[in-house]
C-alpha cells in the first residue's frame, strides 16, 4: 500500500497518473524514468507490498554524488503538484504468484486516491504481430469506456491506432472464435486494462511494439508519444544517443 | 522468432515471463496452490519467555539489531562477536522453500536462521541466516522479524554476501580488488557507512534488501554492508573484509565486554 515519505499524505485527487508496466524491453520503466528525471520530479511515497521482488539502490536520477545516497525501492511515487501528475515507478519483477493481487491493489490504490485518470505505459513483444500490424506505426493505444467519454476527441484528433484485437486461433476459420485482446509481452497490461474496465476507471494503455536490446529508442518513442496527448513539455525529447 | 539457418526460437524477455492466460482454476488446484502457499510460510521459533513477553503485546526492546546474511557474514559474526559466549539463543526462523534439502531427524533450518541476545545488554540482537530465502518468502520474513522488534530508535546493520560477478563497472575491475566492501543505507541512518557507497547501476537484492525496504519506509536508520567476492564458499579473507564494521558494532557491544574484562581485572 501507499505510504508516504513526507510528513504528511500529499493529495492526488484529480491528478493523472502515470504507470509502467513491466513489459517487454522494460520500455514503459524507461519511459517513466524519462519523465520523472526531465520534469525533475520528487518522490512523495512508496508503494511497500509483497507482490514485487525487493531490491534497494541508490538514488538513479543524481545529478551529482552528493544527492546520489538516497535510497530507492522497488515502487515509488513521484509528484509534480504543477502539472497535476503523479507518477509511479516500478523497478522490479512482479512476484508470478501474486499479479492478480498487484493488479487489485493497484485499482483500490488508485480509486481511493481519486486519479482523474491513469496512463500505462507498456510494450507488446514485435514478433508476435499480425501481417496488419506489421505496417505503420509501432504505437498502440487502448481506452476504457469511462476515459473515451472524455479523450475521445483528443484521440482522433492525434490519429492514434488503437490496439487491435486478434483471432484467437489464427489460421483457423471457425467463426465462432470471436477477436480478443492479446498483449504478448505486455507482464499484467491486459489484466489491468480489463480489470479498469470493470470497475469503470478511467484508464488509457499506451504501448510499443518491441523486441529486448537496446530499448532507450523506444522509451523516447513512447514518452514523446504521450508529450503530445498530455503535454507535459513543451518540445519533445531528443534521443541525444540515437545514432543516425 | 525465426533464425537466419530457418529455426523458429522462442524468444524470451528478460522483464516478463511467458503470458498464462489466467485460467478459472478448478477447486483442486486451488486447494493445491493454497496448501503450498501455506507450506511456504516463514515461521518464527521463540524461546518460551520471549513468545509469553510477546504474546502479552509486548515487542522485543531493541537497540540494535545485526543481521548476516551469507555464510561469510555468519562467519564473521561468530568468530569476531558471539564467540565471546555472552549470547542466549532467543529464537529461529524456518522457511520452507524449493532449495530447502530434506534431512531426516533434525530439519535443516534448524540451525539456517537463528535469533541471538546478549546477556548483558538485552537490546543488541543478532540474527544469521546462512539458508535461502525465496522471492516469495523474503517480504514475509522482514514484516513478521520486525513485527516482534519494537522500531524507536531502532539501528540496524546487515553484512551480506554477494558473487564480484554481479558487480557492474564501467572500469576493469583487477584480480586483486575483490574482496571489497559497500554500503547502502536509509534515509533515516545518521552515522558515516565504514566503507564506499553502492554506485550505479549496482543494486542490493535478497534479503538485504527486502531489510532495506522495510526502514526506509518504517524510517528505521539501516545500513547494509555488501561484501563482493571472487571466492563462493567459506573464505577467512572475505570474513576478514568486514573487519572495518567492528568498529560500528563494538561501541555497542564490545562496551559491554570491556566492562565484564575489567569486572574481572578489578578482582
Amino acid at each position: 500500500m501507499f505510504i508516504s515519505s513526507q510528513s504528511s499524505a500529499p493529495s492526488f485527487r484529480d491528478f493523472t497518473l502515470v504507470m509502467p508496466a513491466v513489459a517487454v524491453g522494460n520500455v514503459g520503466q524507461l519511459a517513466v524514468d524519462l519523465i520523472v528525471s526531465t520534469l525533475n520530479m520528487s518522490r512523495v511515497g512508496h508503494i511497500h507490498t509483497d507482490c514485487l521482488i525487493p531490491m534497494a539502490g541508490n538514488d538513479p536520477y543524481a545529478s551529482s554524488k552528493e544527492d546520489g545516497e538516497e535510497l530507492h525501492t522497488p515502487a515509488e511515487v513521484y509528484a509534480a503538484a504543477e502539472l497535476k501528475l503523479a507518477v509511479l515507478q516500478i523497478r522490479a519483477p512482479i512476484l508470478q504468484s501474486k499479479t492478480k493481487r498487484f493488479r487489485q491493489l493497484l485499482v483500490s490504490w488508485i480509486k481511493s486516491s481519486g486519479f482523474s485518470r491513469t496512463v500505462v505505459l507498456s510494450s507488446s513483444h514485435a514478433y508476435q504481430r499480425d501481417d496488419q500490424q506489421l505496417q505503420g506505426t509501432p504505437l498502440r493505444y487502448l481506452v476504457t469506456p469511462s476515459l473515451l467519454k472524455g479523450s475521445a476527441d483528443a484521440l482522433k484528433e492525434m490519429g492514434w491506432r488503437e490496439m487491435e484485437r486478434v483471432p484467437a486461433f489464427p489460421g483457423l476459420t471457425d467463426g465462432n472464435t470471436e477477436p480478443r485482446l492479446c498483449i504478448p509481452g505486455g507482464g499484467i497490461t491486459k489484466g489491468l486494462y480489463t480489470d479498469s474496465c470493470k470497475e469503470d476507471l478511467p484508464l488509457a494503455v499506451l504501448l510499443v511494439f518491441c523486441s529486448e536490446g537496446d530499448n532507450i529508442p523506444d522509451a523516447f518513442a513512447l514518452a514523446n508519444h504521450l508529450n503530445d496527448w498530455l503535454h507535459l513539455l513543451d518540445d519533445n525529447v531528443s534521443d541525444t544517443t540515437a545514432q543516425h | 522468432m525465426a533464425t537466419f539457418f530457418g529455426e523458429v526460437l522462442s524468444v524470451y524477455s528478460r522483464a516478463v515471463e511467458e503470458d498464462d492466460d489466467e485460467l478459472d482454476e478448478n477447486e483442486e488446484d486451488e486447494q493445491i496452490r493454497r496448501e503450498l502457499e501455506e507450506k511456504r510460510e516463514v515461521h518464527l521459533h521463540w524461546s518460551p519467555e520471549v513468545s509469553e513477553s510477546l504474546k502479552s503485546g509486548n515487542k522485543l526492546q531493541c537497540s540494535n539489531f545485526v543481521l548476516a546474511v551469507g555464510q561469510n557474514a555468519s562467519s564473521f559474526l561468530s568468530v569476531h562477536i558471539l564467540s565471546t559466549a555472552n549470547w542466549d539463543t532467543i529464537g529461529r526462523a524456518s522457511a520452507w522453500n524449493e532449495r530447502s534439502r530434506a534431512v531426516t531427524g533434525q530439519s535443516c533450518e534448524e540451525s539456517a536462521c537463528v535469533f541471538y541476545r546478549h546477556k548483558d545488554n538485552p537490546t543488541v540482537l543478532i540474527c544469521q541466516v546462512s539458508c535461502y530465502v525465496a522471492e516469495d518468502q523474503l517480504f514475509q520474513w522482514t514484516e513478521k522479524v520486525f513485527d516482534c522488534l519494537q522500531h524507536r530508535e531502532l539501528n540496524v546493520t546487515v553484512l551480506s554476501d554477494t558473487s564480484v560477478a554481479d558487480y557492474k563497472t564501467a572500469d576493469y575491475l583487477g584480480g586483486s580488488s575483490a574482496p571489497f566492501l559497500r554500503s547502502l543505507h536509509t534515509s533515516a541512518f545518521g552515522d558515516q557507512p565504514v566503507c564506499q557507497s553502492l554506485e550505479q547501476p549496482n543494486i542490493v537484492t535478497g534479503l538485504p534488501a527486502a531489510v532495506l525496504n522495510h526502514c526506509q519506509v518504517h524510517r528505521i536508520s539501516a545500513v547494509v554492508y555488501q561484501c563482493y567476492s571472487d571466492v563462493i564458499g567459506p573464505d577467512s579473507v572475505t570474513m576478514e573484509t568486514y573487519k572495518p564494521v567492528l568498529t560500528k558494532l563494538g561501541r555497542s557491544i564490545q562496551s559491554n565486554t570491556m566492562r565484564v574484562i575489567s569486572r574481572y581485572v578489578i578482582w
